[in-house]
């Protein structure tokens, strides 16, 4: 049984011009200590897919479908469900370290208060279990910065706190939203090879949200590449690095730069994403799609291929070139 | 944090000094003084009298020997008006009566007033919300001179159940508070819930809610310290506001505090009175703001003085 199926997914937001479909239909699927990547650019729903699975969407946000946990049904539990599963099974990880610490409590005090609720510890104990999990995120001196409050240390020291704030409990899943985009490139570096090492030891199952494709590649056992709220591509990663089929997927590696090869030219995809406010019918992605024709104004199913591969497009390009 | 209010401690002696000299001028330029009445009074009284409160000084002595007076023997001089009462007498006769019930009405708007923001913001949209922002609007806009005979009518007049003025026990106090605070409540409900409303939505809130922790422990314990600091930069003058009291209040329900003495100084030119009930208000302000940058220190650590 997977740790965390979701099927059937869709996350709608009741706006002031009717409502927006941020994510529609989104169906995947991660076993125990699996990685798995979501990848998309901004407003692809990736991070409103995680909120959802977490129970943490805006009040005006709406869900339907299914997010079973541990073969329990998740979606729609409310704060009083979820924080059953919050931090103990389920912890995440969020974009913006230097705003997600609360800069009027200590360190200790944050990371304690976990620990001191879920596992009944004393807060002395609490605290000592505290600094290992700093002392693992490799935070030095820790005994004596846990006394500390967040704006004395820098964004990539606060990802650690943060990392190793979610990791107190020893979830299953760890959801990591663009753990990396607000740090600069040399401490993305070090975070992401942290956050592998962790994986590794915890053996917890990582679904990673990003943008960037070069990261999936280092961390992600399999991809799942979304757009307009859309599962675009699901692959284990090596064939679809190797082998991108859907124009989506092909168009974001173009755009990655390469070292390897410094005559290749970067290529980016024309046109920009959509807005989900007034998303057109059928293939999310037509709009900008080099291969599109009529028949993509019908949303395309997502069909299996190649074995553990799925994809939704009427034209992927294989066959555009056969 | 000690030498740094120490600091702000001396810097108040200047600012109360420049608080004396422009005041002292702006009463002085104010036309009439406070011998001037209907009747014609004879000019040699008039110089007699003048000369005994030292008014026929020229404008730079009279506040120096006033400041004298105050820095060598704590003496705010002798009321011009009535003439067996000095400053000070009227000021500790006044002062305990108007501190009690704005003590109590700052205790009651803050409790009921934070409460209620609180409530509000967290319930966002719901008719607990429609019902604390309208109350607090429909409060906000109703002033105390309507309020305080509404009251005297209802409850003294057709109820019974309550004084309708005196300073003699406890229920005494009741309306003077209700008068008093209800203002001051809705402003504070207000400024609350906005305040609560924006930090619920900062990424800490989420953080704190991916954590597991119960609504209750991340209301109270990480979005309540936030949300309080433009409440607590409210509370400052709010509270010299209310302990120095209210001239409706003392009007409508003859507490007999400092408001109505401070009112009818103006009116009678009662100078010496004027300057006294103005320097407690000064220094009570500028007593109050330290505190209340104290306080911002203690909740946000990024504060360090």
């Amino acid at each position: 049984m997977a740790l965390l199926e979701i099927d059937n997914l869709s996350v709608t937001f009741d706006g002031e011009d009717g409502p927006v479909h941020a994510v529609n239909d989104l169906s995947l699927s991660i076993d125990r200590g699996q990685t798995l990547g979501i990848v998309g650019e901004s407003g692809s729903g990736k991070s409103q897919t995680a909120f959802a699975v977490m129970g943490l969407l805006a009040p005006n946000g709406r869900t339907s479908g299914s997010v079973r946990f541990d073969g329990q049904e998740i979606l729609g539990i409310g704060h009083k469900g979820m924080n059953q599963l919050r931090a103990r099974r389920i912890a995440m990880i969020f974009q913006d370290p230097m705003t997600s610490l609360n800069p009027y409590m200590r360190i200790s005090d944050q990371m304690a208060e976990v620990l001191t609720l879920h596992k009944g510890m004393s807060k002395r104990d609490a605290v000592a279990e505290s600094v290992r999990m700093l002392d693992a995120v490799r935070i030095p001196a820790a005994s004596e910065r846990i006394r500390l409050y967040p704006h004395e240390f820098s964004g990539g020291m606060r990802q650690r706190v943060m990392i190793a704030m979610s990791l107190l409990c020893r979830p299953d899943l760890l959801i990591a939203d663009e753990p990396t985009t607000a740090l600069d490139v040399t401490v993305q570096a070090q975070i992401m090879e942290l956050l592998n090492d962790l994986q590794r030891e915890f053996g917890m199952a990582t679904v990673l949200i990003t943008h960037d494709l070069g990261v999936v590649a280092g961390f992600c056992e399999r991809v799942v590449v979304m757009y307009g709220g859309r599962v675009m591509e699901k692959a284990p990663v090596d064939p679809l690095f190797a082998q991108p089929t859907h124009p989506y997927t092909r168009g974001l590696l173009g755009a990655v730069p390469r070292v390897d090869d410094e005559d290749a030219i970067m290529t980016a995809i024309p046109g920009n994403p959509p807005n989900m406010a007034g998303a057109p019918e059928g293939c999310p992605f037509r709009p900008r799609c080099a291969y599109a024709a009529l028949d993509c104004s019908v949303m395309p199913p997502l069909v299996s291929f190649d074995g553990d591969r799925a994809r939704a497009c009427h034209r992927p390009i294989a066959e555009v070139a056969a | 944090m000690f030498t740094y209010s120490l600091k702000r401690l001396a810097i108040a002696i200047p600012t109360l000094l420049v608080l004396i000299v422009v005041s002292f001028m702006l009463m002085h330029a104010a036309p009439g003084g406070p011998f001037t009445s209907e009747r014609e009074i004879p000019p040699d009284v008039l110089a007699n009298l003048n000369a005994k409160y030292g008014l026929d000084q020229p404008l730079w002595r009279q506040i120096l020997s006033y400041v004298w007076g105050i820095v060598t023997q704590f003496d705010f001089g002798p009321s011009f008006v009535y003439k067996d009462r000095t400053v000070n007498q009227i000021i500790a006769q006044g002062f305990p009566i108007t501190l009690t019930y704005g003590l109590i009405s700052f205790a009651l708007a803050v409790i009921v007033g934070v409460s209620l923001g609180v409530a509000a913001a967290v319930r966002h949209n719901t008719w607990l919300d429609y019902i604390a922002v309208g109350t607090s609007i429909g409060a906000q806009v109703l002033p105390n001179f309507v309020m305080a005979p509404i009251l005297v009518l209802v409850f003294t007049l057709w109820l019974g159940w309550l004084p309708g003025g005196g300073w003699q026990g406890p229920e005494y106090w009741i309306m003077p508070v209700i008068a008093l605070s209800t203002s001051f409540m809705a402003s504070i409900a207000r400024i609350t819930r906005s305040s609560m409303l924006e930090v619920l939505t900062s990424n800490h809130i989420r953080t704190a809610r991916a954590k597991g922790l119960p609504e209750r422990r991340v209301i109270l314990r990480h979005a309540l310290k936030p949300a309080m600091l433009p409440v607590i930069s409210y509370l400052g003058p709010a509270f010299v506001a209310m302990i120095t009291g209210s001239v409706v209040v003392d009007i409508y329900f003859s507490t007999g505090g400092i408001g109505k003495a401070f009112v009818d100084s103006a009116l009678n030119r009662d100078y010496a009175v004027m300057m006294g009930v103005t320097i407690l208000v000064g220094a009570l302000t500028i007593f109050f703001n330290l505190v209340v940058d104290i306080l911002y220190g203690w909740i946000d650590p990024k504060i360090r003085y």
